[in-house]
């Protein structure tokens, strides 16, 4: 049965290595999901014997780092994961609780058979007597039936198990993932004590991946490192998923070359600083960036950290001059501090304290706005302070915003809030960006 | 001799009790809420039957004894170096 999909030649559908854009090769601007067929008849088959005895050292010599947040090396995850000899669990993150991500949903939903490529060489490489795919409500249904296509082929070396994420910020954190996978609430552990790379789900190693990572790994596996780094720079190889907010036409997902100049990536012109104000990156755990610094940064978190940015799981907002951008943080950190598990008294505190302090500065007379120093100092407060790093990332968007937004924070001091506080929020809530993507691909000159 | 050693809370456990500020202020201290902060400074000789006695007696057993070097105390999904629970602390101390 499997001879009728799997093509022996894995060199068969291998794109050009600068062809743009690699993950999103194929796929029109709107459309369908690519089923199992199309997918190997456009990628090729993987070699998953090859995957077993050399995936680890490809990937290694790839430099592939993680694209869930916290640009972690791949390679070194998988050494620490195999490490203790016993068997471990992977599992694919696809909860993409962020509201300004739509990244992971189009992949899931589009073309979900490259994120489960990866999630079985993973598994080969790393001898995994499980996979699981944790996805939220709406893509369940379609992952489900890409695994069942999988299944019936016998494609992977274990079977893909397909699980509900719920709602919410932290359910992808990876210790709340774990336990929403074992039934538990999806709330994060206090893992310094037993990391899940150690001890994760039924208490066994498990490697947790975002699932643009485990597409990326989906393509080093077919074509090889030296493939994957023919784009991109020596430091920052490979290309990335973004999602843009912010430009007319709505919400986009696109793919760009590590290293390009942002400037590029976004298509902004000259008249950037008319248009916007400002712009997020990263996320609702990410930092603000003003738009003299958007237009000199390139597009890698080693860039965006020079900065003292990050581009966390590659997210791009750009504010316009219509919105407050003080209305505007006040909104996302009342969101974020709604979205605390509430486990931890530094992140229940702190950030109800965040949320009355950036209220009263968005939206309160000057006598009754906290003042700047005392906003900063609770941003210091909270930060490494949860057993996740929820806190830290509300702290590193306030602290960003109060250094980027420092003039309208003056000048709500001295006049009060601005007309704008009642502009439509410019930031995306709740409800899912559509996984759309621009067909527009960027690679470095 | 003694390997280097520090304590971490477990902020999910830890109900804000201040005991352990009261048992151990050379290295604990409370924020405005009542939550301990534990500061970064490696805690030496003289200082291991505080730390003990501060571990032993939280009421929620939030207070763990690790190896040092320090592994950011959060872990959200970032792996360092691996940390690793020292069983046993100060002599007569309890046993983890
Ligand atoms: C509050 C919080 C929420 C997170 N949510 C997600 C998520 O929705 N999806 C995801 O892939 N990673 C999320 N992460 C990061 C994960 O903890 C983990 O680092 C990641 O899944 C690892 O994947 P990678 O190595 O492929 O980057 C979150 C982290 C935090 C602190
Ligand atoms: S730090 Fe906040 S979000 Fe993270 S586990 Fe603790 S209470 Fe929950």
């Amino acid at each position: 049965m499997t001879s009728t999909l799997v093509r022996p030649d894995a060199t068969l559908g291998r794109p050009e290595p600068t062809a743009m854009p690699r993950l999103l090769r194929g796929l029109g601007r709107d459309g369908g999901t690519v089923g199992l067929g199309e997918h190997l008849e456009r990628w090729g088959a993987m070699d998953l014997r090859w995957a077993r005895q050399h995936l680890g050292s490809e990937l290694e010599a790839s430099g592939l780092r993680g694209h869930g947040g916290a640009g972690f090396p791949v390679a070194a995850k998988w050494r620490s994961v195999a490490r203790s000899g016993r068997r471990p669990i992977v599992v694919v993150n696809g909860a993409e609780g962020e509201p300004a991500s739509a990244k992971d949903a189009l992949l899931l939903a589009r073309t979900p058979h490259l994120v489960l490529d990866g999630a079985a060489a993973a598994a080969a490489s790393i001898g995994a007597g499980r996979v699981l795919a944790y996805v939220p409500h709406h893509l369940l249904e379609g992952v489900q039936a890409a695994a069942g296509a999988r299944r019936r082929h016998r494609l992977d070396p274990v079977d893909i198990e397909v699980r509900e994420a719920p709602e919410g910020f932290i359910s992808g954190q990876e210790s709340a993932a774990v336990n929403g996978l074992q039934g538990r609430p999806a709330l994060p552990s206090f893992i310094v004590l037993r990391p899940i790379r150690e001890r994760g789900v039924e208490g066994r190693p498990t490697l947790v991946h975002n699932a643009e990572t485990l597409a990326h790994v989906a393509l080093v596996a077919r074509y090889g490192a030296a493939w994957f780094g023919a784009l991109g720079t020596e430091r920052a190889p490979g290309t990335t998923l973004l999602t843009v907010t912010g430009r007319p036409g709505g919400p986009v997902v696109q793919e760009a070359a590590l290293g390009t100049p942002l400037r590029e990536v976004l298509g902004l012109g000259p008249d950037a600083r008319r248009r916007y104000q400002a712009a997020l990156l990263g996320g609702y755990g990410g930092t603000w960036v003003d738009i003299d610094t958007l237009l000199e940064l390139e597009l890698s978190e080693e860039a965006a950290r020079r900065r003292s940015a990050t581009l966390g799981p590659g997210i791009v907002v750009l504010l316009g001059h219509d919105s407050c951008p003080l209305a505007e943080v006040a909104r996302v950190v009342r969101y974020m501090n709604g979205e605390s598990a509430g486990q931890c008294g530094p992140c229940v505190h702190g950030l109800g304290a965040l949320d009355q302090a950036l209220q009263s500065v968005a939206f309160h007379a000057p006598e009754h706005q906290a003042s700047v120093g005392s906003i900063t100092q609770l941003c210091a407060l909270v930060e490494g302070r949860g057993a996740c790093r929820h806190p830290d990332g509300v702290s590193r968007f306030v602290t960003s915003a109060c250094a980027v937004f420092a003039s309208e924070l003056a000048a709500h001091r001295r006049l009060g809030p601005c007309g704008r506080i009642g502009a439509p929020s410019a930031l995306p809530f709740g409800g899912r960006p559509e996984a759309r993507h621009a067909g527009r691909a960027t690679r470095p000159r | 001799m003694r390997r280097a050693f520090r304590i971490v809370v477990d902020p999910i456990a830890c109900c804000g009790e201040g005991l352990c500020a009261e048992l151990f202020p050379e290295r604990i201290s409370l924020d405005p809420w009542g939550f301990p902060i534990l500061s970064d400074e490696p805690i030496t000789a003289d200082l291991v039957e505080h730390a003990g006695r501060a571990v032993d007696m939280c009421p929620h057993l939030a207070l763990h004894v690790m190896d040092a070097p320090a592994n950011a105390g959060t872990g959200g999904g970032r792996p360092g170096e691996p940390a690793r629970l020292v069983a046993r602390l100060a002599p007569g101390g309890r046993r983890r």
